[in-house]
């Protein structure tokens, strides 16, 4: 009998920690939307179309209008924000993903089992490596380097039409869009290499095997089988390393220069995201006795979470449909 | 006649050989191509670790890691000791909510549940650091009165890892054998026991694994605790609200830019040191993992003679 109670103990216990994270994720939408509330009824659609950060002046007595307390002179505009975590994150992913994709392909082919295992605990090094370490390396190692080696080199090569033309123009100390995309690029490679490299593993031998008795060479099998395979998969973590890289905020915060207000004018323009604006800026928005510049980064912050969310879902959605194995959760450890 | 076959031959042959050559030389061209791709990414690391130990090694004093910060110089015993009691407190919060997760996902929750529950952890999983920390800030350090401290650091850092726990916990389960299940119910075993004593066992290998991944982690997050943990320069107090507590990755990102020199030696030498104890984690866990793996099969073979023992104990 007492055993049988322990056991229903044992189960309800279980039951009750469970549902932890689902209370937790609720909790965390909850308490962003009523802190973003006030935001939202001020800043109103124009936050999402045009570009300025204009705090107001905190020192004066603050004034209401639509029933929100608010510093007079303020004009909050998310454009820019919204614009740089995308551009940053989609930087990353256009360098990082075609990179990643030809290591796994090496790694699952090529590299004998007896390395494998130290190139599999590189990437987890690089996954582990904290994102203020790689904004360290970016800010005073990496950034400088790039504009003063290969900026220029690009900067006045590049023809000057159309699309290129962001490529041109002043390159800046190393602080800007490209520089912390090419930090991000690096930060979601163990994700992406590390789930390709699974994939590329789990194809049916068989089924290899006839394309190279069909005479095929190795790259031609790649091509007609192993790709063909794994491309939703790879697909699948190459939007998961998207929702990762609009997430991250350390890395992004110490390399992108931190420019409020405007948008990036050229490729290695000081820029911001959402994320690094508000871990920079949160100190400061105390300071307004209004508590509006607060909420307006859980304005910023929501908006960040809408995004993140639906490319994480899509990315699942994707994989769901056509592979067995789960995605890894997170960063690819 | 016959002569114009032959020489149709000869072309043809002559054809399939060049497309055999130039197939050839694709192929040995893409692999080499591929092996660059491998070298891209395996460059940053070895660049970054190089850079590493090099801005920490001109200045460095084993007496930092015994001294109280003071001011924009000293050391980062203070921060040593505060990151090690966070991680010590999210390794016990996370491994109870994320395992306890894991296995009610695995082992008890229908279908339906288990999915929204997965769902839900995945979610978690993706959501921004900074958003969590935000959260943190507003909920716990302003909404609950807890101010900067251990207990909104420790909820805010769990909540970030109790994802990995829990897929970690959940995938080591599913790879244990129905086989052990129908075994031990067949004995007679309550779901309780049939847990503890049978089903966990060949899985605790990948689910402490899981744990120590998680933790390095944790270790290396600054923008959950940025609002939620603050800073001092002090050690710890074993108090969960109204005592702010130091972390390593405060100091690098609060010192980097100082233009103090003694607080930039501080920035880097907090790197190296956070560099240092997350791949001494991931070595831990590569190494944990092999120990687990070696002694299953021992541990296969004692947990077949035990059942062997009940059942002939019932009989």
């Amino acid at each position: 009998m007492s055993k049988r109670l322990l056991d229903k103990g044992f189960r309800i216990t279980l039951q009750i920690l469970a549902v932890l994270p689902l209370l937790a994720v609720i909790a965390i939408v909850a308490v962003l939307i009523f802190s973003a509330l006030p935001a939202i009824t001020y800043n109103g659609f124009g936050f999402l179309i045009h570009s300025s950060w204009k705090p107001g002046n905190f020192y004066a007595n603050p004034i209401t209008s639509n029933g929100v307390l608010h510093p007079p002179g303020v004009n909050y505009g998310g454009l820019f924000l919204i614009v740089g975590t995308i551009a940053c994150a989609l930087i990353a992913v256009v360098i990082g993903v075609p990179v990643s994709v030809f290591a796994a392909i090496v790694l699952a082919r090529k590299i004998p089992p007896r390395f494998a295992g130290f190139f599999g605990l590189m990437l987890e090094a690089i996954a582990g490596i904290p994102s203020v370490v790689f904004g360290l390396w970016g800010a005073l190692t990496l950034g400088p380097y790039l504009a003063h080696h290969v900026y220029p080199l690009i900067a006045n090569n590049v023809p000057d039409w159309g699309f290129f033309k962001f490529f041109r123009g002043p390159t800046g100390n190393g602080e800007g869009l490209l520089s912390a995309g090419i930090v991000l690029a690096v930060m979601i490679v163990p994700i992406i290499a590390s789930t390709s490299r699974e994939l590329i593993k789990q194809v049916p031998a068989s089924t290899r095997d006839g394309a190279k008795a069909l005479g095929l060479t190795d790259t031609e099998v790649l091509f007609a089988v192993d790709l063909r395979w794994v491309a939703s998969g790879v697909l699948g973590a190459s939007v998961l390393g998207l929702g990762r890289a609009l997430g991250e905020t350390m890395a992004v915060a110490m390399v992108t220069g931190s420019s409020l207000g405007s948008l990036p004018k050229n490729v290695y323009d000081t820029m911001t995201t959402i994320a690094a604006t508000i871990v920079s800026q949160l100190d400061s928005a105390l300071a307004d006795t209004s508590n509006f510049a607060v909420e307006t980064l859980a304005e910023a912050a929501l908006l960040l979470m809408l995004i993140t969310l639906i490319v994480n879902l899509f990315a699942r959605l994707l994989i769901k449909r056509v592979s067995a194995t789960a995605l890894p959760v997170g960063r690819g450890l | 006649m016959s002569i114009a076959i032959a020489n149709k031959t000869v072309k043809q042959t002559s054809r399939a050989k060049s497309l055999l050559l130039w197939r050839k030389i694709t192929n040995v061209g893409f692999w080499s191509f591929s092996l660059i791709g491998l070298v891209l990414i395996m460059t940053p690391l070895l660049w970054l670790l190089y850079d590493v130990i090099k801005s920490a090694a001109p200045n460095w004093h084993f007496s930092v890691l015994f001294a109280q910060t003071k001011g924009v110089g000293g050391g980062i015993s203070n921060a040593i000791v505060g990151t090690l009691v966070i991680i010590l407190g999210v390794g016990i919060f996370g491994t109870l909510v994320g395992v306890s997760t894991g296995i009610y996902i695995a082992e008890y929750a229908r279908q339906r549940v288990s999915s929204i529950l997965k769902l839900a952890s995945e979610t978690l999983a993706g959501i921004p650091s900074i958003v969590l920390g935000y959260v943190g800030y507003a909920a716990l350090v302003v909404g609950l009165h807890l101010g900067f401290s251990l207990g909104a650091a420790l909820v805010v850092l769990t909540l970030m890892v109790l994802p990995y726990i829990a897929k970690s916990t959940e995938s080591a389960l599913a790879r244990v054998p129905t086989s052990y299940r129908e075994a031990a119910f067949a004995l007679g075993m309550t779901k309780t026991e049939a847990l503890l004593k049978i089903i966990l066992k060949p899985a605790l290998g990948q689910i402490i694994t899981g744990i120590i991944i998680a933790l390095a982690i944790a270790l290396g997050e600054t923008a959950p605790l940025l609002y939620t943990a603050g800073w001092s320069a002090f050690y710890p107090k074993l108090s969960f609200s109204h005592s702010p507590v130091g972390y390593l990755t405060y100091v690098v990102w609060t010192y980097y830019n100082q233009p103090f020199k003694s607080a930039r030696a501080l920035s880097f030498d907090s790197a190296l040191v956070l560099v240092v104890m997350v791949l001494f984690l991931i070595i831990f866990a590569k190494f944990v993992n092999a120990i687990f793996k070696r002694t299953m099969y021992e541990e296969v073979q004692t947990m077949s003679r035990s059942i062997s023992k009940r059942v002939s104990k019932r009989l």
